[in-house]
């Protein structure tokens, strides 16, 4: 694994997601759910909305550091916010 | 009782390995590698987000971004338009149909370094057929030079080179629309535009979006044909992001950003095909509960 430059930082990254995905498996497995039209008016699943969730979360990350608004940390408090909001309502 | 059995998803695992092999592994060392420097001999240092933070303030990919939605754009705008006017125009039986369905395959079959190649020879101004003929026609053409003239090279390369997916993809469409429809509207004395606006156009509607689903992806990750063709130049005229991205990783051997400058482009890229794929799913479930 040396090749691959592994630092403890992104070995967090990986497993936080991975952690996510079985997590949303098991989710689906134990409680099937049907697709729901929410505010964006398209069908989603629980696994879209984590889509929708995790792909947002990495534009707010980089709009955070793009326009300077500060500490890092910062806009992963944004991205749960957000994250529940799609939750709720998308 | 259970009446879903989940272990058919076993079945999907040789391909699951297969991708994690070639594209997710990899992925993840990209990742690795946006977040420190290097110098080389496997060796690493903690870089933080500095990389994504030079990539997102370097006016170098803000420009390539917007050269390459450009291209992009404008590409999508003639051959979905040509293509479009192609099928409507195509033979719809007999011995022609087979012809034009050949004859148009024939600049998808080939390779695109070899595109890159032939239109590098014929634009060229003192031994290619095109160059040396508008030079003869008194017009001042040099895609080595011009950065208008580059550029309107890959266009019409692009064009010559992918219209033809379009118009076999629409035209596809065309043929599965039942021959009733056409019999309605002549009876109701529709005019031809109104034919083709009310019938034709919403029963092409999913292939065409395929199609640009498909030419945006490809003219979005654009390398091969622009790199023999052009190089990026004249100047930085035609560096679009691939080319931009492969001048960072291999030309200068920095690693850290261009991991970075991957990982912003895939996301963008990411981005585009969820909102098509999504806009396309959405578009067939109400075409089906209509």
């Amino acid at each position: 694994m040396q090749w691959m430059a592994w630092t403890w930082q992104t070995a967090t990254f990986f497993a936080v997601i991975a952690v996510l995905l079985v997590t949303f498996t098991i989710l689906a497995i134990r409680y099937p759910e049907t697709p729901r039209v929410g505010i964006l008016r398209i069908e989603t699943t629980r696994g879209d909305r984590l889509f929708i969730t995790l792909l947002g979360s990495a534009f707010i990350n980089l709009a955070w550091l793009g326009l300077d608004l500060g500490p890092q940390p910062w806009a992963l408090l944004v991205c749960l916010v957000y994250a529940a909001a799609v939750f709720r309502w998308v | 009782m259970k009446t879903v059995n989940q272990k058919a998803w076993f079945l999907v695992l040789p391909v699951l390995v297969l991708v994690a092999f070639s594209a997710v592994i990899p992925l993840m060392t990209v990742v690795n590698y946006s977040v420190q420097d290097t110098f080389g001999n496997n060796v690493f240092f903690w870089a933080g987000l500095d990389w994504f933070r030079d990539t997102l303030e370097s006016e170098r990919m803000w420009a390539s971004l917007g050269r390459q939605l450009v291209f992009s754009f404008t590409i999508l705008v003639i051959e979905v338009v040509l293509g479009v006017i192609v099928a409507l125009n195509m033979p719809k039986r007999g011995f022609w149909v087979s012809f034009c369905l050949v004859t148009m395959s024939l600049p998808l079959l080939i390779p695109w370094n070899v595109v890159g190649t032939i239109w590098q020879i014929f634009g060229r101004v003192d031994i290619g057929l095109l160059g040396y003929t508008l030079g003869q026609l008194g017009i001042d053409y040099n895609y080595t030079q011009d950065a208008g003239d580059a550029w309107f090279t890959l266009i019409l390369m692009d064009v010559w080179h992918w219209t033809s997916l379009v118009a076999l993809l629409a035209y596809a469409g065309l043929k599965s629309i039942p021959d009733a429809y056409y019999q309605a509207a002549k009876i109701d004395q529709a005019s031809r535009w109104k034919v083709f606006r009310y019938i034709e156009l919403p029963k092409m509607r999913g292939v065409l979006l395929i199609a640009i689903l498909l030419r945006f992806m490809d003219s979005f990750m654009i390398y091969t044909e622009p790199f023999v063709v052009t190089g990026g130049g004249p100047g930085s005229s035609t560096n679009f992001l691939s080319i931009d991205l492969v001048k960072i990783a291999l030309g200068q051997m920095d690693l850290g950003p261009a991991a970075a400058y991957s990982i912003m482009y895939f996301l963008v890229i990411l981005l585009i095909s969820w909102v098509f794929y999504t806009v396309m799913t959405n578009l067939d479930r109400e075409g089906g509960t209509r």
